[in-house]
């Protein structure tokens, strides 16, 4: 393929091949209208991001804005309590708090170079709207924001930073009013304004090039995991690398350069939301099956008629019914282990790595840090949780649990 | 032959197709709708099967298909309350709707169906040229459905031939980059519309999304073989009392 240094990791059948798709799932199902926009961006990503403007570019504001490499930790107390060598990916100390930061970067200087003036976005925690709104006014681009009323209400802290940041946040009323029908919003003011808009969306879904181009741009973390393990440890990988999954973007990126790496066991955590048989959850893999969802084929939660149904988690980032193309082929295939936490165990996680380690994290990837019960380590063991936010934006819904 | 055929070798100006919601504004208004557009001028006519997520639909049909699937209605009853339809309904009938709920009754199945109560072509704007080429061409043709694509304003003049060449019973020029119902300015697209008609596509072009009242059907018609009415009419449906005498009123608004 490539002689990029980023592609030095082969990902094996992993990748996505020349038609969007891994294994059955990718694809680019998206109406006629949509059909320039998203061909301009399959025959134009890889050979953008691949010029050398581009990657000084990314990798300088990457290290000098956003401050990477974020820290390898080794949580000492919780490796105590877990029995195995557990490493924190601090992606939680990324300016604007959260992993997203690593895509809107990528995705804005790619707008740029396509000379797009006006960006839209979607967002459920608000984590990938403020992103988006913080690289919008750094080159000085129009922003404007889809989120649902109900996400609104529950992040308010995250709609008050992306106002502060100049960004037109739009309320969502269709819907279930979250997620997922912000980002059908989105999808529709892109077809209402072909020529001068780009769509930067926050996860690995959508059509084909998305999801691979959102993994690329995170690919970063496990970049940087691998080189500080060696720094640390002696050894590049990991027995075990956690994340949460909501469409998937921060799990892509901490899985991405151990991917082709079969000794790595890569744990895929998604929100039980009030349990898995509750029908309150957002737990894509156990209770989805094959469908479309926002211009992709892959796992998505509907009713037998082909109906999306409403997802449910205490955490707005993890509340969608579908997962990326790229997750459902490494569900399906075994590659993934597939693991759940629910609404109070992921509070529960949180308290204990607030107490244990004076880190307070995201309600995301509180589910991430949940499912280190769900397994068995030796002793020996490196474990490596992608701490993928932190829990400022969600401080009111722990207050109600303190 | 297919009725679409039948109707453009009899008829290839001044087409009036119809859109509407199937078991909207009520669950058993689906045939009722059908059968006062026949009586009252509709050329042919397009069955929306409600999606939760409609990406292509402005509001107002995003609206109708909720309270659509908020009363019950399924592709399995559209196929039921269309069984004897034949029997009053003469038109070239289309059914409109997004993928995933056509996959989830399974493609092979819809299309036998479809082709058993009397449908004649089937609009999916989610699925693509490609993927339809790939796996699902087959099964429209083994059931006599004309897949029906859509063109834009954006849609290169190769792109358009070669929809042309993979069309067989009308192609869908979509009036301006846009989802349905929108009010974009109409005459600023008359030099796409002529554009297309100067192609001199195989196919005939019915053009459809904004066109509103009789000023915006005339535009279409002058430029196409006729136009395609949706949003305009599901408004009118909206609240209705009477869907005959609205329907009447309505189709004699546009076609006096
Ligand atoms: C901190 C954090 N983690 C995870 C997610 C979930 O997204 P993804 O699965 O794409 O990483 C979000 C989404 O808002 C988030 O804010």
């Amino acid at each position: 393929m490539s002689t990029n240094k980023n592609e030095k990791a082969p990902l094996g059948v992993w990748g996505v091949n020349e038609y969007g798709y891994y294994g059955e799932f990718g694809g680019a199902f998206i109406p006629e209208m949509l059909y320039p926009n998203v061909k301009e961006l399959q025959d134009r990503y890889l050979s953008i991001i691949r010029e050398d403007d581009f990657k000084k570019e990314f990798e300088h504001l990457l290290k000098d804005y956003a401050g990477r490499p974020t820290p390898l930790f080794l949580a000492e107390r919780l490796s105590e309590k877990y029995g195995a060598n557990i490493y924190l990916k601090r992606e939680d100390l990324c300016h604007t708090g959260a992993h997203k930061i690593n895509n809107t970067i990528g995705q804005i200087l790619l707008a740029q170079r396509l000379r797009k003036k006006r960006i839209i976005a979607e967002t459920g925690a608000g984590q990938h709207g403020v992103a988006t709104a913080t690289v919008c006014a750094l080159k000085g681009l129009a922003c404007i924001v889809y989120m649902g009323e109900k996400d609104m209400e529950r992040q308010a802290p995250n709609v008050a930073r992306m106002k502060m940041l100049g960004a037109k946040v739009i309320p969502v009323i269709s819907g279930s009013k979250t997620l997922k029908d912000a980002t059908n919003e989105a999808i529709r003011d892109w077809i209402n304004h072909p020529a001068d808009t780009y769509y930067i969306i926050g996860s690995v879904v959508g059509p084909h090039p998305y999801p691979d181009m959102v993994a690329r741009f995170q690919s970063i973390i496990s970049e940087e995991i691998r080189k500080q393990l060696k720094e640390k440890t002696g050894k590049e990988l990991p027995d075990y690398v956690f994340a949460c999954v909501g469409g998937g973007s921060n799990a892509a990126g901490a899985f991405y350069h151990f991917l082709d790496e079969t000794s790595v066991k890569l744990v895929a955590v998604e929100a039980a939301g009030q349990g898995i048989e509750s029908g309150f959850s957002a737990a894509t893999t156990q209770l989805g099956t094959t469908g479309i969802l926002h211009g992709s084929k892959s796992l998505v939660m509907q009713t037998a008629d082909g109906q999306v149904v409403e997802p449910h988690s205490i955490s707005a980032g993890l509340d969608y019914p579908g997962i990326g193309p790229m997750h459902a082929h490494l569900y399906n295939s075994g590659r993934g282990i597939f693991l759940s936490a629910t609404d109070t165990e992921a509070v529960e996680a949180a308290k204990e790595l607030a107490s244990l380690e004076g880190i307070i994290p995201a309600l995301e990837p509180a589910h991430a840090l949940f499912a280190l019960r769900k397994l068995q380590f030796k002793k020996s063991d490196i474990v490596v949780v992608n701490l993928s936010g932190r829990g400022d934006k969600d401080l009111d819904t722990y207050m109600k649990f303190i | 032959m297919n009725r679409i055929n039948k109707l453009f070798s009899e008829k290839n100006k001044n087409i009036l197709n119809v859109y509407y919601t199937a078991g909207f504004p009520d669950l058993e208004s689906t045939t009722v709708v059908l059968n006062a557009l026949q009586k009252h001028g509709a050329d042919m006519v397009e069955i929306g099967m409600p999606y939760s997520d409609p990406l292509a639909d402005g509001p107002v049909i995003q609206q109708s298909s909720m309270i659509a699937l908020e009363n019950g209605m399924t592709i399995q009853i559209l196929f039921e309350q269309l069984k004897d339809c034949r029997k009053n309904f003469h038109l070239p009938l289309l059914l409109m709707g997004y993928l995933n709920p056509v996959m989830q009754f399974g493609i092979e199945r819809f299309c036998k169906m479809a082709n058993e109560v009397g449908v004649d072509g089937i609009i999916l704007p989610d699925l693509p040229v490609y993927e339809f080429e790939n796996e699902y061409k087959k099964y429209f043709e083994q059931n006599d459905l004309h897949f029906i694509f859509l063109i834009t304003p954006e849609t290169s003049e190769e792109r358009i031939k070669k929809i042309d060449r993979l069309s067989t019973g009308f192609i869908y020029a979509v009036s301006s980059s846009s989802t349905t119902g929108n009010n974009k300015e109409f005459d600023e697209q008359e030099k796409y519309f002529s554009r297309i008609k100067q192609m001199n596509l195989k196919n005939p072009v019915l053009i459809g999304f904004g066109i509103k009242d009789k000023q915006t059907f005339d535009i279409a018609c002058k430029y196409g073989n006729g136009a395609i009415i949706g949003s305009a009419y599901i408004n009118a449906l909206n609240g209705s009392a009477d869907i005959k005498k609205t329907t009447q009123q309505f189709l004699e608004s546009i076609l006096r």
